[in-house]
């Protein structure tokens, strides 16, 4: 039992939890291995839910004429699609490995705000479960994931869809700031002794520039969906063409976040084929400073390229040629690393795995996607492309071929220190052989038919256009790719309980993560490591003439001490899920979402990490 | 027992500067969309017809000198006079409240006299949304200086080994005050100055 | 020896000097003369554009010396300036950018 340190009005005690058990102790926890679990599962299961938004879409384009899905479901289906995949599945699926794997790469027991990580996941799911709501709420957004004005008008866009849509992107948004705001400062400040910042691994290193990307971004969207839920909500003018603005505004407020927003989700993938290549080469990464100087190049110049989203909105020839310019560079320090996966790999001792696989895949997608990327930079042939399903067929090679690849390259390579078993490596490369075949198959088309001029977001297409052989052949090749995400998630199932035993270091790793048994114990490390090199791990593996002696540890288990599970997280991200919604249905909701949040808020600010009487 | 982090610097002041930051790139897009803006409106009011920089300026002095009551307050908890701090403390308090006194005696005159809504033109969306915004950030600090303030009340809560708690506090609030210096430059100076050829 | 998660330090950890608060008081005096130049200069037609740089001058000396001063990044770590200014200066940058997109320094 445990009091707050001052008196309140009513003499209130307030029990906390110690060692919860059960759904209390998932609900309450605070320890970063289970809530990048949490976070795991939910943007899984998110990512299921766009793709069956995916199939739809491609069901009814299977052939031409189609009257399979309405028009009005139509552009739901694809605007729920595009930020179901990039703000529900791909950022907190890197999330899930921010949570699991940081602290355990930088030797720490925990990350520095427990209690706001843990906050930053249950708003996730405040989010995910707004925007996801909107299906069954009387329609969701229909106006693409980038909401351009004045469609996304009260106007122009009557009803609610727009509203979930803008509430859903700021709770998420809250949800990445938070955890990224921690992760900068895990990063920079909970480092093992000797571990210096040229000694991170290359997925921290990834981490640390996404986040510090996040954190300077979405303010810039966050602005921007203020403005609109202003103009929608209360009739402000700040997209009203009558008042005399310009919602081109709104374009260059979103993209100068969304270009670095698609940084941000293809870094930790990279980061992630950074981690698996070495190990499965059997040989250090290729150029470790040039990986962390490309990939600060990159963050930087994702500032100044957003305007080639917009090359067809009458920028003017010297803007154009201006972002072209800078577009142009930014794909150098991508070739950097394209280049260093390959140095890694040559003349290593390859074990084409299934992370390995699913590495290779990455950099070849990757690379094609990268290279109708440099199509789409120079503006004068971006008037073709733009607004085709030439550019869908570059988003999806870039993000599914990269990032999402990327993602299940790691979620293969540390299944093992997540659950201590092994996958079923057969079904891990069916999957593997599966998706990539299905990409392809998939995306490859949409070169073809994007150039023979398919625009994007129809819901159909006449049959006289020559479009409906590859659209079919594209439709049938996505069902392999749903069929192949069976195939995993079987894999998943059969072997999170059942798999073989993993120990501790299956793949003869290179990470501090591999130092420590599988799963990890709560405490992750019974003596924090000192680290006297990049890639520490293995140099102690090489350096130790006997592998039979351990080091007698010195700490005992008892003596250290974690941050307590709390429930305050849970309930500010409960007062802000009902602020939002009082936002889009009635304000009084609002008032009262702030007031429990400003309640919460200062009671877990009040909460000491650890009560004095607790272990 | 202090907290060994890597840097020797306080996981949580590392994370108030962060978040300043962050904050910079959230005030320049209300900014930069005010500026953009400027000039674009097809209806009046606009600032010439309603600022008063005479009043504005006497806030803009308040709350600079908030920023001065601040660190004295800050000055005294370290030396662990818990009275002082509380004056001061109280001080800072008081004009940030006057402040936003001044704030919502200009809105109310901008509304009821001057007829100026922010659905009334685009001067009055991007000036109520910037200055409403950092208003509101204003009321923030006031709220949290004001909970730090009843916590000292009470023996031995606040006291000079607290002082990282008031830090954060004050960061906090002295940036409130450095986004007012640019919004007082920008909007109400700039924005309303009758020496430019065209004006 | 036991090790202790204890992220919530309430010490101050530098050591180095601290301003005497007379140090303060000069600095709210130079704020207020700042200001009051700023107000000045606001009358001025005959400046013109002139006006700009003038503006530009002092709001960035009131700027530069609260935070210099009251919020302590004189003599605090290194690591909150380049925290701070990060940020700071890509939001000048991009907002100066897109202004001019817009026409703004045409």
């Amino acid at each position: 039992m445990t009091t707050i340190p001052f008196k309140l009005p009513f003499n209130i005690k307030l029990y906390r939890p110690v060692s919860p058990t059960g759904v209390w102790g998932w609900l309450t926890t605070v320890d970063h291995k289970k809530i990048g679990v949490l976070y795991g599962v939910t943007a899984f299961i998110m990512f299921l839910t766009g793709g069956i938004e995916a199939m739809l879409i491609r069901t009814q384009l299977i052939a031409p004429e189609l009257k399979i899905i309405a028009p009005e479901v139509y552009n739901q289906l694809f605007t729920m699609h595009a930020t179901t995949m990039i703000f529900l599945a791909i950022m907190p699926l890197s999330a899930a490995f921010f949570n699991f794997i940081i602290p355990l790469q930088i030797g720490a027991r925990d990350v520095a705000f427990p209690r706001l990580n843990a906050f930053s996941y249950w708003a996730f799911l405040a989010g995910a479960l707004i925007m996801k709501s909107s299906w069954f709420l009387g329609g969701s957004p229909n106006a693409g994931w980038f909401g351009y004005a004045p469609i996304t008008s009260a106007t122009f866009n009557p009803g609610n869809g727009i509203d979930f849509w803008i509430i859903g992107l700021q709770v998420l948004g809250v949800a990445s700031l938070a955890a990224s705001f921690n992760f900068i400062v895990t990063i920079i400040n909970m480092r093992a002794p000797g571990m210096t910042m040229m000694r991170l691994p290359l997925f921290t290193w990834m981490t640390f520039i996404t986040a510090i990307l996040l954190i300077l971004a979405f303010p810039v969207i966050t602005v921007a969906l203020i403005e609109l839920m202003l103009d929608r909500t209360f009739d402000f003018n700040f997209f009203n063409t009558k008042a005399g603005a310009n919602p081109i505004l709104w374009q260059h407020l979103f993209w100068i976040f969304g270009h670095p927003e698609v940084y941000i989700l293809i870094l930790p993938a990279m980061g992630i084929v950074s981690e698996v290549l070495p190990t499965f080469s059997r040989k250090p990464i290729f150029g470790y400073p040039a990986m962390v100087l490309a990939a600060s190049f990159i963050a930087f110049m994702g500032w100044l390229v957003w305007s080639h989203h917009m090359f067809t909105t009458g920028l003017g020839p010297i803007a154009n040629s201006v972002f072209t310019l800078t577009t142009m560079l930014i794909a150098v320090p991508t070739g950097v690393k394209m280049f260093n996966w390959l140095g890694t790999m040559w003349g290593g001792d390859i074990d084409f795995k299934t992370p390995t696989l699913f590495c290779v895949g990455f950099m070849s997608m990757f690379l094609i996607g990268g290279i109708s990327g440099v199509m789409h930079s120079f503006s004068a042939s971006d008037y073709q492309q733009q607004d085709t399903y030439f550019i869908v067929a570059h988003i999806h090679y870039v993000l599914f071929g990269g990032s999402i690849f990327g993602i299940f390259a790691g979620i293969y390579y540390w299944f093992p220190k997540i659950t201590g078993r092994m996958y079923d490596e057969k079904l891990g490369k069916l999957n593997f052989w599966i998706m990539f075949i299905g990409q392809n198959l998939t995306f490859f088309p949409m070169h073809w038919v994007g150039m023979q001029g398919m625009p994007r977001r129809i819901f159909t297409y006449d049959s006289g256009m020559g479009w409906a052989f590859w659209n079919g052949f594209e439709t049938i090749a996505a069902y392999a790719i749903a069929f192949g995400v069976l195939i995993f998630v079987i894999n998943m199932i059969k072997s999170w309980n059942g798999g073989k035993k993993a120990g501790d270091d299956p793949w003869d790793g290179r990470t501090l993560e591999w130092s420590i048994p599988s799963p990890p114990p709560v405490y992750n490390f019974r003596d924090i490591p000192i680290v006297k090199s990049l890639d520490d791990f293995w140099r102690t593996k090489q350096n130790s003439s006997n592998s039979d002696t351990k080091v007698k540890s010195k700490t005992k288990v008892t003596d250290i001490h974690l941050p307590q599970p709390s429930y305050w997280p849970l309930l500010v991200a409960v007062g802000l899920t009902i602020a939002g919604f009082g936002i889009i249905y009635n304000l009084l909701f609002t008032g009262i979402g702030i007031g429990i949040m400003l309640i919460t808020v200062c009671a877990w600010s009040f909460e000491p990490v650890n009560e004095p009487d607790s272990h | 027992m202090s907290d060994e982090t890597t840097t020797g610097l306080s996981h949580r002041k590392l994370l108030m500067w962060v978040f300043l930051g962050s904050d910079c790139m959230f005030f320049a897009s209300l900014i930069g969309t005010y500026l953009i803006y400027k000039g674009s409106g097809v209806l009046h009011p606009g600032p010439a017809d309603v600022f008063d920089i005479p009043t504005t300026s006497v806030s803009t002095f308040v709350l600079l000198m908030s920023s001065m009551s601040m660190v004295f307050a800050y000055a005294y908890l370290v030396r662990d006079d818990i009275k002082a701090f509380r004056i001061w403390m109280f001080s800072t308090m008081i004009m940030g409240s006057t402040f936003l006194g001044f704030q919502v005696f200009e809105f109310s005159e901008f509304y009821f006299h001057d007829d100026l809504s922010p659905q009334t033109n685009l001067f009055g969306t991007t000036f109520y949304a910037l200055t409403g915004t950092h208003g509101l950030h204003v009321t923030i600090g006031v709220i949290w200086l004001g909970i730090i303030f009843y916590s000292s009340l009470f023996r031995n809560t606040v006291t000079s080994k607290t002082n990282l708690d008031l830090d954060l506090a004050a960061l906090y609030w002295h940036f409130v005050d450095i986004v007012w210096i640019v919004i007082f430059a920008v909007v109400y100076l700039f924005g309303t100055f009758t020496g430019f050829p065209s004006s | 020896m036991s090790v202790e998660i204890k992220n919530q330090s309430n010490h101050i950890d530098e050591s180095h000097s601290h301003p005497k608060p007379m140090t303060y008081f000069k600095v709210a005096m130079a704020l207020v003369i700042l200001t009051a130049l700023e107000i000045l200069v606001f009358y001025f037609d005959w400046l013109g554009y002139g006006i700009i740089p003038v503006l530009a001058f002092l709001s960035i000396a009131k700027f530069a010396i609260v935070v210099m001063y009251y919020m302590h990044l004189k003599f605090d770590s290194k690591l909150f300036t380049y925290v701070f200014l990060g940020g700071l200066i890509l939001a000048i940058v991009v907002i100066l950018w897109l202004m001019a997109l817009f026409g703004w320094f045409v």
